[in-house]
């Protein structure tokens, strides 16, 4: 059994060395020339001006509300799509009516205006 | 694996669910489309109402099947239609269209009236149908939690107003921490059985060792979770600021529908799945519920808000009614029946009139407020006096015969002093029940005070009369409801 | 060592215990909604251990219904807080106090 997995760990190892190994590479190889300008933000927003643990504006929460709701909904069809052959078209019909329930969950919502920003 | 996975006998099982799953999505796109003006909101319950009648229309169909050929399952063995579960529904087609017929107006008084409060109905309805028929650990879980999650939007409904966002949160936190502990005892029960069909698991409960810790633990689990869900003490706290804060359409919803779901759900739990365990939970519930009838009658002594009263009173009901349970005899089963049944009527009763109180701009929910009632609406004044007298248990009202039946059953088993105590606690309740009586005769002479004042509508009216005609039909005339609850509960539990 | 479902009842039993003690200590809700899903994380544990213990797909089924009551849950949670917040500008259990806990 363990003997299966090995191309996995072979896998996971070349995946961690990637980074390393380029990183490495590229710091070896550029030429070093640091200076203050460099570290300044350019073209990546603006200065922050206040404390990072500031209040978020509360529709940020509201955004990640119907994130979960609707993120969460697509475990099930992952059950389904593990079982697709067998369950068939019984499998098919069925999960159209569970997504139909979930759109009319998001229709009511745009109709609600809960995902204009402003 | 079977070739039909859904077959028609299953659509049959399933029909009053479907039914509200369909109108409530309905009226979510209706109200979102067609309904343009303020105005126009209460239409909603149009679609509503039409979604009771089509429930009750199955639920004849399903009593009739259940009348000529026995209970039947569907979905392999995860739900099933008996005598029990039909009652239940009934019992959920009542109180949902009571709470509909007086909502309108009164959440046009709060400025709060929208369609999704309609569509919130019924997808609370579609979960406690679930819980009635569920016979599977999982399908009775989705129906509770389907029920509560509903029930804590509806009770936070006013979004403005911030007793009801308190109340809801309350509700959730605490909730939600009941449905934890109750999935635990329910994670529990599928190990010890490999199964999460009741009746495979009642046969494993049953070949357990007395004493086993894990069923032991699952037992407590369960059945702290229920005693939260039917506000029993000591697991009551969160009902009282509930029953306060919810919009009162909304607490007397909650006061009878979930209160007769959960209890739906306990019998389901106690009487199949750990019936073998009777000796270990009977004692505990017997405890709690002499426990609950002394906080929930003595708190509601001190109340001055009617809804707050009508909260402890509703836990102390809570208690007698689980009496019936630990009795655990036919007697006793009966009683629960009758007595939720009873109770439907005659708490909406006295919930439709606290919500007439409520004018817009006026928050009439206090004793006092109820003060002189009589000299402006005397018929009104009878109603209330009829609720309060059935609520206390005299007799020939509706609620005299679930106390009658209780105390019957527990003095069968011989427990005198339970039956004692449950008899000194009554005259208790007497005592509060007749204070709010009493306010609306009261008009004190010279004092410049406004008499109170109803604001009624049609569904109001015609909600009051039903319940009072109920109150006393069942009263005058029971056998037929008594015959008809203790068929429903007897046939499935036995 | 063997990892066997004992261990995993010892855990789920632990956090159960953790997010118990949560909910009646903690002041701040969103510390105690996330404590309401540790109670949830715990049956699903149980749920998992005992599916692979008893080589069945019972628990595991049971358990996305379980993680979607958990997600649904939160969202309302986090939803009537919101609601509460407007009016009331906290968060903090202590500062709820228009009704008696």
């Amino acid at each position: 059994m363990p003997r299966d997995y090995i191309p996995i760990l072979i896998f996971v190892v070349v995946a961690a060395a990637f980074p390393i190994v380029t990183l490495l590479v590229a710091k070896l190889i550029r030429p070093s020339a640091p200076g203050k300008t460099k570290l300044e933000a350019y073209e990546c927003g603006i200065a922050p001006e206040t404390d990072t643990r500031g209040r978020y504006s509360i529709r940020f929460y509201l955004v990640a509300i119907l994130f979960v709701i609707f993120d969460v909904e697509t475990i099930f069809l992952l059950p389904w799509a593990i079982q697709f052959d067998a369950l068939g078209l019984f499998g098919l019909i069925e999960m159209l009516v569970f997504l139909a329930i979930l759109i009319v969950g998001y229709v009511w919502l745009f109709r609600q205006r809960a995902l204009k920003w402003a | 694996m079977d070739a039909i996975l859904f077959s028609a006998a299953d659509f049959h099982v399933l029909k009053p669910v479907i039914l509200l799953c369909l109108f409530g999505c309905g009226i979510l796109i209706t109200d979102a489309f067609l309904i343009r003006n303020r105005a126009d909101r209460w239409k909603n319950a149009i679609p509503a109402l039409a979604a009771q009648v089509a429930v009750a229309a199955s639920l004849v169909q399903h009593l009739g099947d259940v009348r000529s050929g026995g209970a039947f399952s569907g979905l392999n063995g995860s739900m099933q239609v008996d005598g029990f579960a039909v009652f239940f529904n009934w019992l959920f087609v009542l109180a949902a269209s009571l709470a509909i017929v007086i909502s309108a107006r009164y959440m046009g008084a709060e400025g709060e009236h929208r369609g999704e409060f309609y569509a919130l109905l019924l997808f609370a309805q579609a979960g406690m149908s679930v819980m009635a028929a569920g016979y599977d650990l999982v399908v009775l879980f989705i129906g509770l939690e389907t029920m509560a999650l509903s029930f804590y939007v509806l009770v936070g409904f006013l979004r403005d107003t911030r007793r009801s966002n308190e109340a809801a949160l309350k509700y959730l936190i605490l909730g939600a921490f009941s449905s934890g502990l109750l999935a635990y005892g329910f994670s529990i029960l599928y190990g010890i059985s490999g199964s999460t069909n009741l009746g495979e698991i009642a046969k494993a409960v049953a070949a357990r060792s007395e004493g086993d810790l894990a069923l032991f633990l699952a037992l407590i689990t369960c059945s702290v979770g229920l005693l939260f869900k039917i506000a029993a003490a000591p697991f009551h706290m969160w009902a009282p600021d509930v029953y306060e804060g919810a919009p009162t359409p909304v607490t007397a919803y909650v006061s009878v529908a979930s209160k007769a779901a959960s209890f739906a759900l306990m019998l389901r739990i106690f009487l199949t799945a750990f019936e073998s365990a009777a000796e270990a939970w009977m004692p505990l519930l017997g405890a709690i519920a002499l426990v609950t009838m002394t906080i929930g009658n003595f708190a509601a002594v001190t109340q001055t808000n009617v809804k707050r009263m009508l909260a402890y009173s509703s836990i102390a009901h809570a208690g007698y009614i689980l009496l019936g349970l630990v009795a655990g005899n036919e007697t006793g089963l009966r009683g629960v029946a009758v007595y939720l049944l009873a109770y439907v009527f005659m708490n909406y009763g006295a919930f439709a009139l606290v919500a007439a109180l409520r004018r817009e701009g006026e928050a009439a929910e206090d004793i006092d407020d109820f003060n002189g009632l009589y000299h402006r609406a005397p018929g009104y004044t009878i109603l209330l006096a009829i609720f309060m007298l059935s609520l206390t248990g005299i007799p020939p009202l509706a609620g005299f015969y679930g106390k009658y039946f209780i105390f019957l059953a527990i003095l069968r088993e011989g427990y005198y002093l339970v039956a004692v105590f449950a008899a000194i606690y009554v005259a208790v309740s007497a005592f509060y029940y007749f204070r709010l009586i009493r306010a609306c005769w009261l008009l004190e002479e010279g004092e410049q005070q406004k008499p109170a004042q109803l604001d009624m509508n049609f569904g109001t009216r015609a909600a009051l009369v039903a319940c009072a005609l109920l109150t006393l039909l069942i009263g005058i005339y029971p056998q037929p409801f008594i015959d008809l609850a203790g068929e429903s509960v007897l046939a499935a539990l036995r | 060592m063997e990892v066997t479902t004992a261990h995993y009842l010892v855990l789920s039993t632990l956090l159960l215990f953790i997010g118990t003690v949560g909910i009646l200590t903690r002041r701040n809700i969103i510390v105690i909604l996330m404590s309401v899903e540790l109670i949830l994380n715990a049956v699903n544990i149980n749920l998992i251990a005992f599916s692979s213990a008893l080589q069945q797909i019972h628990g595991q089924v049971f358990s996305i219904f379980v993680i979607t009551d958990a997600a649904a849950e939160a969202a309302v949670g986090l939803g009537i807080l919101i609601a509460l917040f407007r009016n009331k500008e906290t968060i903090h259990a202590d500062e709820i106090d228009l009704l008696r806990w």
